[in-house]
């Protein structure tokens, strides 16, 4: 039995919708209206408004025009009743903030691209090779997994700069597939095992290798892990921030998180709106990613904590 | 016609099979062609900066000069100095209070969104944003919001009346502590909520049905049927969370970069300071080897906690 929940658990779709049959009704007949509005839709409310706020705040205050920003005693902080894209203008037309936004991308899906080559071979030869020690690697590279970017950032620096990476895109492009390997080999390996042995068998008897055994039908069988584990490195190169602060200096090759914290700083006058305006143009197209593809996310968040 | 073919000899012998043709086959072989890049990658920028992270600690290396051996000079200093003992004295506050209350409401809100809810998806879709969003960008907003001047929160609270002058967010030792503390729990608590809900699902509701009818309480219900069957989730979802809150950097870099008076200062953010803002990369090293020894009691901890808890229930059955 516990097999059969388990295999509701891997479809990622239940944990969004909660779509295990004998789940919707429950025992939620048995509590009455009033009794739930306490227990469950109060809390609840509670807790969104705070998680939500800061964005609602951060949205609001990239649109209000400056004078609004620092009165607030005149009109209500909480609205703006004249809505401006100025601070967006400022930001796209007078700083380097599409370029920061280029070189974020470029660098993201890199190191994306090449950390999803690196994982595919390595979690098939895990899985499905078997060569001798396999076990032990898998274990090797969970462990890589726990090693925080903040213990490495030092000797990495000094290991960057002899390799001559230092100010160039390459030196995150090769130093985030340590971050992004460990999680999607670990992901992808969990989606290879769910593919029947005998599928690869039947490929061996007529005659394929192994290299066609992955491109033909293990790799079009994964796809939707394959998404999942993009999207979840893509965003987590988005995130970085640590490498990407000692690494570069060069203000046109930082990416959006460096450049928004050390540029949009001048001395003690916080440009608050373009600050915002900037977060939220950073957020967005991590934003519109996530909300195409909410349901794979959360299979690879939930993926990965599963094993 | 039928002779004819009768009479044909084997077209091929079997061959023995050439040692390239065997290599071909050989998973030891394709296994390591296969591993190769991975590798490559994870032994010259993870294994090899760890090892070299050790070593530099040892030595009296600065940036552009590499160091001699020293021993164990930089422990020593780091042994008689107050800011790194604070710095060790926040990193365990930060780490605590913040897991702790992330787990707390994490499963809370978990439990919450496992009720048959109208919009269900898109409140748990919803619930995910502050994971999304790039934490620097997150905690830009932060920053406005402890602004000292004009942040919203003192502001509402002035108009409500339970304070009449604004609250110095950053600026005071032990607020500039809990804001952060607070920026990193709301940071936290969808991850920690959306992968609990995931483990949640996977408990049949007839347990509670049963449980209902030889009349459990709400309370029991949870703690003999939801906390046991969600603990090998739970163990591994909290070493991730103590994982990264310990080693936290960017909210307190963009918040207070460790002020005020290294109130905010984590080891991470002292080792920044220390090895690449002031240019002592054996003494950063030191600090950022002293987090190693926390950062394996996180982890065997838990494994032992799952350990424990796969021999209780039996070893197929988690």
């Amino acid at each position: 039995m516990t097999d059969a929940l388990a295999a509701k658990a891997a479809d990622p779709r239940s944990v969004l919708t909660g779509s295990i049959a004998d789940h919707s009704e429950g025992m939620s007949y048995l509590e009455t209206l009033p009794r739930r509005l306490v227990t469950v839709y109060l809390p609840l409310s509670i807790i969104m408004l705070v998680l939500l706020f800061p964005f609602y705040w951060m949205l609001l205050t990239s649109i209000k025009p400056d004078d609004q920003l620092l009165e607030m005693d005149k009109v209500s902080p909480f609205w703006t009743t004249a809505p401006t894209l100025k601070h967006f203008y400022n930001l796209l037309f007078e700083t380097n903030y599409p370029l920061w936004l280029w070189n974020t991308m470029f660098v993201a899906v890199s190191a994306t691209i090449v950390s999803i080559i690196a994982s595919v071979l390595a979690a098939y030869a895990i899985v499905r090779l078997r060569y001798r020690g396999a076990a032990w690697v898998g274990g090797a590279i969970f462990l890589a997994y726990l090693i925080p970017p903040s213990i490495l950032f030092i000797p990495l620096s000094t290991v960057v700069f002899q390799y001559g990476l230092f100010d160039t895109p390459f030196a995150l492009i090769l130093t985030y597939p340590t971050i992004l390997i460990p999680f999607s080999t670990w992901l992808l390996m969990g989606y290879f095992k769910t593919i029947p042995f005998e599928l690869e068998e039947c490929a061996l008897i007529d005659g394929a290798n192994r290299w066609q055994i992955l491109t033909r039908i293990v790799l079009p069988l994964a796809v939707p892990g394959l998404i999942s584990a993009f999207i979840f490195c893509f965003t987590l190169c988005w995130n970085e921030f640590i490498y990407a602060l000692t690494f570069l200096s060069t203000t046109s090759h930082k990416t959006v998180p460096v450049a928004i914290v050390n540029e949009f700083v001048d001395g003690d006058i916080y440009r608050w709106g373009s600050l915002m305006a900037g977060a939220v143009a950073g957020s967005l197209p991590l934003v519109i990613l996530y909300a195409f593809f909410v349901e794979h996310y959360v299979a690879a968040m939930t993926g990965a904590v599963k094993e | 016609m039928t002779q004819i073919a009768l009479e044909q000899p084997p077209v091929k012998q079997i061959r023995d099979a050439t040692a390239w043709a065997r290599l071909k086959v050989n998973r030891d072989w394709l296994g390591f062609w296969f591993m190769l890049p991975a590798a490559a990658i994870l032994i010259l920028f993870l294994a090899y900066p760890l090892g070299l992270g050790v070593w530099l600690s040892f030595t009296d290396a600065r940036i552009g000069r590499s160091g001699t051996f020293v021993g164990l000079e930089n422990y020593e200093w780091l042994w008689g100095d107050n800011v790194f003992w604070l710095s060790v004295f926040n990193t365990l506050l930060y780490t605590t209070v913040a897991s702790t209350i992330k787990f707390a409401v994490g499963l809370y809100l978990a439990l919450l969104l496992n009720e048959n809810l109208p919009f269900k998806a898109i409140l748990r879709a919803v619930v995910l944003i502050p994971f999304i969003v790039p934490t620097v960008l997150s905690a830009i907003a932060f920053w406005w919001i402890y602004d000292a001047q004009f942040s919203i929160v003192s502001w509402s609270l002035k108009h409500l009346g339970l304070i009449h002058e604004n609250i110095n967010f950053l600026g005071d030792v032990w607020n500039a502590r809990w804001s952060v503390i607070f920026a990193n729990i709301w940071r936290g608590i969808p991850f920690v909520a959306i992968t609990l809900l995931a483990g949640l699902q996977t408990v049949s509701p007839s347990l509670y049905e049963a449980a209902t009818i030889d009349g459990a309480s709400a309370w029991q219900r949870f703690r003999y049927i939801t906390y046991p069957l969600l603990t090998p989730i739970i163990a591994v979802v909290m070493t991730f969370s103590v994982l990264f809150t310990f080693t936290d950097f960017q909210l307190i870099w963009v918040l207070t970069r460790g002020g005020p008076v290294n109130a905010t200062h984590l080891m991470a953010t002292l080792s920044y300071q220390r090895a690449i803002l002031s240019g002592y990369l054996g003494e950063g090293s030191a600090i950022a080897t002293a987090m190693i020894p926390f950062l394996l009691a996180a982890i065997l901890i838990s494994w032992f906690g799952l350990q424990r808890r796969k021999w209780q229930q039996g070893e197929n059955n988690d």
